[in-house]
């Protein structure tokens, strides 16, 4: 009953989406496990991982997408929303190294002993269970995004300004992350993880879970952000995206819609962090540049904004454009392509892969009709 | 002015001639009467018990021999030796074994050589004796040199050689040091009348500053309790004193900052105000900016070595002109197409701004490049307790220069009549003739100018590298939207009151705290007031 609820609310696209995640939820796992490694349809484990960072990739770029593409809001900051959730994960993995890391203390993760602690800061307790790290995960980008949208959205701060103080949001924690001090172990960050809920985080068994329940909690997302868009209060965030004013003189409270539509996307992208951080095993600072919450609006950018699937789309092909980019002979001129990418999308392909295709094919359409239509008159 | 110094220089040379005849004259004289004391001092040393050893130095250092010096600087590298004949003799630097009693080179090294044993005791007095010879050094900065270092050690031994030498110093700056070493020798040390010591704190307190507070903490517990309580006046007036000096340095330093802040800001505040656009490149224009500055400086150093000093100079139209013409070339090509979609806009030179980093990264490599600083600009002065260096006033001056001619640009040229129109109501400006896309042309080439300009101060005082820019776009954003759009002088404020306030966080905060809290009061204040401190007020404001 639920599925053909969901079902009724999505269109092709969706539906088409929805099946290529089940395609891979069944192939790739399969491809990896049952298949032997000879032969050439084996999917080698690193590349089941990276496909993992592809796809919190494309959750990050839908949790953007939808506070971008249907609300209006260029958030600059999403990477540190993602970066959070990835700490409170790391917390709790580096919580479950116990007595495995070099210095052996039971409590006290490495860096801590290294910088001479002698007892664990209050904000690390709880995290050694996972239930806690988890709600964690939601709560701390959720709570950021709550407090900075409250004050933000109150104000009236729009467009380019919001931009610009999300921009220095990332960057302030980008600064403060790298101190020593703030016991998140600063330049180096978190890594050396060991194991996730019982399971060896390296093991292959663990990696190939990880892929599929990143494909999950895709899925998942997208048909959260789709039930909202379609909902009559996405109505209304398309609304303030197109006449901010307008809607709030029709009555609408924006600034609740905005900061609804804020957190919940925070939110997500703190789950695609929390994702991350086990398949990539490493979170440190850097995950806070500026940089990297711009490129995000790139990949939404190139998928194609306020389609949802093309965010996915677009962070995936960016990003797996990037790994073929960086390990061959054409690394140094990645950044060229990137740049290239930013500018001519801008300029040629505001609505992205899938809003060209779609504006393509409803132009072929529509000449298709004209001339059926020319062709059908001079028979009447 | 050179050509008036020649004949003093040659008239002072031939004084120090003469002046040099006579000491020679002099010394052999005291040679032939008072062999004794080096006779003396060489049959000690021959002892060579730490007792005697030490006898000797004194003895060596009150003979005035001009050998004394090198032959006491010889002991304290284990140089002195003592022959199997009970001659002493030294190794000088050069090689050469020189005679203690006679200071006569050696034809060769005497059999039998052992060298005097040294301890700390020993080093001690070595470096008394050192300190009481070069107090009368003829060289001026030895003699500073020394009378300082007698201010510090504060060894009632030096007190009779700093008296003699106050006796004959001409310069008035090193009497006051060795006044102030005989201050501090006489306040610290036991048995001093109270007259004296009132009279020395009174200098002490007079030189003020962190030095001179060491002796007044070691005033001796035998001084009485007028003395005492008139130190602790001393030493809190100096405080006070080092306390305004430091506000006076952050204060400086801040000024210094913002300046900085100013020059990179200025570009931005221009695009954005008159066109709306935030130009994400703009880090990157200073970048060019500073990589000119390194190209004008290598073809000069290849070709006319002569015209370094004016080096600076040529890169500042050269930064000017490149950057702009790229900032011309960027709206023409690309921004024109995406105008009244600023999200858009800011994308587009997000990209154009890596396109330049790794274009740049490609042409001159990762590294950072060297920059050098004209004569001018190199070296410091002193104000009161702090050093300034030229450099800085020189970026001081440079924007604030920068800062008024745009403002001249903006308030008595036709271009900038023109671009206050379109800035104003560019639907009306457009109605009235004037040509907006050449006007947003010309502005967004004189903001990427400015830029370039920016880099030109920048290449004297930061790492010229691909990333140049990158570290200061978000600072330049915070001071653009602080100050508010489309109002120079909010900038100016905007861009002074960031950097003082960043440095008189620092010494609280540290520099990354603080830096953390401006960008946290500025998210904050951009709450309070969405268009910044100075805002455009009007209809074209909204949208």
């Amino acid at each position: 009953m639920i599925t053909s609820a969901i079902l009724a609310r999505l269109d092709l696209r969706g539906r088409l989406f929805l099946g290529a995640i089940l395609a891979a939820l069944i192939l790739v796992p399969v491809l990896n496990l049952v298949v032997p490694a000879g032969s050439p349809l084996h999917v080698p484990t690193w590349l089941v991982s990276l496909l993992g960072k592809y796809l919190c990739y494309a959750i990050l770029a839908l949790a953007l997408d939808l506070v971008w593409g249907y609300c209006g809001i260029l958030s600059l900051g999403h990477g540190a929303f993602f970066a959070l959730g990835g700490y409170a994960m790391g917390m709790y993995l580096m919580r479950q190294i116990g007595t495995r890391g070099v210095y052996g203390h039971p409590v006290l993760p490495d860096f801590m002993v290294f910088l001479n602690w002698k007892e664990l800061p209050w904000f690390w307790y709880g995290f050694d269970m996972f239930p806690f790290a988890l709600l964690m995960v939601f709560l701390a980008p959720g709570i950021l995004a709550f407090v900075f949208g409250w004050f933000a959205f109150r104000s009236r701060v729009t467009g380019v300004y919001l931009s610009i103080i999300t921009q220095a949001l990332t960057y302030a924690l980008m600064l403060a992350f790298f101190r020593n001090d703030m016991g998140f172990g600063g330049n180096n960050g978190l890594t050396d993880f060991k194991d996730i809920v019982g399971f060896p985080v390296q093991a292959q068994g663990t990696r190939v879970a990880l892929f599929a329940l990143t494909l999950i909690a895709l899925a998942g997302s997208y048909i959260l952000a789709r039930a909202i868009v379609t909902s009559k209060a996405g109505k209304v965030l398309v609304a303030i995206r197109d006449a901010e004013s307008r809607t709030r003189f029709l009555g609408f409270r924006v600034e609740r819609y905005k900061l609804f539509v804020f957190t919940l996307s925070a939110m997500m992208a703190g789950l695609a962090g929390a994702l991350y951080v086990p398949q990539v095993g490493i979170i440190n600072p850097s995950e806070f540049a500026p940089g990297n919450s711009i490129e995000v609006v790139i990949w939404v950018a190139v998928g194609g904004r306020g389609t949802l699937v093309g965010a996915a789309i677009g962070a995936v092909l960016v990003n797996f454009a990037k790994t073929t980019f960086t390990t061959g002979a054409l690394a140094p001129y990645w950044l060229f392509a990137l740049g290239a990418l930013f500018v001519l999308t801008t300029l040629y392909m505001p609505k992205g892969v899938i809003g060209t295709y779609a504006e393509w094919r409803e132009k072929r359409r529509e000449r298709a009709s004209l001339a059926a239509h020319a062709a059908s008159k001079p028979a009447e | 002015m050179r050509i008036i110094c020649l004949p003093l220089i040659a008239l002072r040379r031939l004084a120090s001639c003469l002046l040099f005849g006579l000491v020679l004259i002099l010394s052999a004289q005291t040679q032939g009467a008072l062999a004794g004391p080096l006779d003396e001092a060489a049959a000690l040393f021959a002892k060579d018990s730490f007792t005697d050893t030490a006898r000797a130095i004194e003895l060596l250092a009150d003979s005035g021999a001009e050998h004394a010096g090198p032959a006491i600087e010889a002991l304290n590298d284990r140089r002195l030796f003592v022959a199997a004949d009970q001659s002493v003799y030294f190794r000088d630097p050069t090689g050469a074994f020189i005679a203690l009693a006679t200071g006569q080179k050696l034809p060769a090294e005497p059999a039998g050589g052992t060298g005097v044993r040294v301890n700390n005791r020993i080093r001690g007095a070595i470096n008394t004796a050192l300190g009481t010879l070069t107090l009368q050094s003829p060289d001026p900065a030895k003699r500073r040199a020394a009378a300082e270092a007698v201010f510090k050690s504060r060894s009632p031994d030096s007190e009779t050689a700093l008296q003699a030498a106050m006796q004959n110093e001409k310069i008035a700056a090193i009497r006051e040091i060795q006044q102030t070493a005989l201050a501090a020798i006489i306040a610290t040390s036991p048995n001093r009348s109270d007259i004296d010591r009132l009279a020395a704190i009174e200098v002490l307190k007079e030189r003020g500053d962190r030095e001179a507070l060491t002796p007044l903490n070691q005033i001796p517990d035998s001084a009485s309790a007028n003395v005492k309580d008139a130190a602790k006046a001393a030493a809190q007036t100096i405080n006070n004193r080092l306390a305004t000096w430091s506000a006076v340095q952050n204060a400086w330093y801040g000024v210094s900052l913002g300046s900085v802040l100013l020059l990179a800001a200025i570009g931005l505040a221009i695009t954005f105000g008159v066109m709306g656009i935030i130009n994400m490149a703009h880090g990157e224009m200073v970048m060019i900016g500073a990589y000119a500055t390194f190209i004008i400086q290598e073809i000069i150093r290849q070709n006319a070595p002569g015209l370094f000093e004016y080096s600076l100079a040529i890169a500042i139209p050269a930064a000017f002109i490149i950057a702009g013409l790229i900032g011309i070339a960027m709206e023409r090509l690309v921004i024109r197409h995406l105008y009244g979609r600023p999200l858009e806009t800011l994308l587009a030179t997000w990209g154009i701004s890596l396109i330049l980093m790794q274009a740049i990264r490609t042409l001159f490599g990762p590294t950072n490049r060297e920059v050098g600083a004209p004569a001018f600009m190199s070296g410091s002065f002193r104000i009161g307790l702090i050093d300034i260096t030229y450099g800085r006033v020189w970026i001081v001056g440079f924007a604030l220069v920068v800062f008024f001619a745009v403002l001249a640009l903006l308030r008595f040229t036709p271009l900038g009549l023109q671009m206050r129109a379109v800035t104003q109501n560019r639907r009306m400006a457009a109605s009235m003739g004037i040509r907006t896309a050449r006007v947003d042309a010309l502005t967004f080439g004189l903001g990427s100018g400015i830029a370039g300009l920016a880099g030109v101060a920048l290449s004297q005082i930061d790492n010229v590298s691909p990333n140049l820019g990158q570290s200061y776009i978000i600072d330049s954003f915070m001071v653009v939207v602080f100050g508010g759009v489309g109002n120079l002088w909010g900038t100016l404020v905007a861009a002074l009151s960031l950097g003082i306030a960043n440095k008189f966080l620092e010494p609280f905060a540290g520099a990354v705290l603080g830096k953390i809290a401006l960008l946290v009061f500025i998210i904050l204040f951009i709450q309070k007031r969405p268009r910044g401190l100075f805002a455009l007020k009007g209809r074209a404001v909204e949208q």
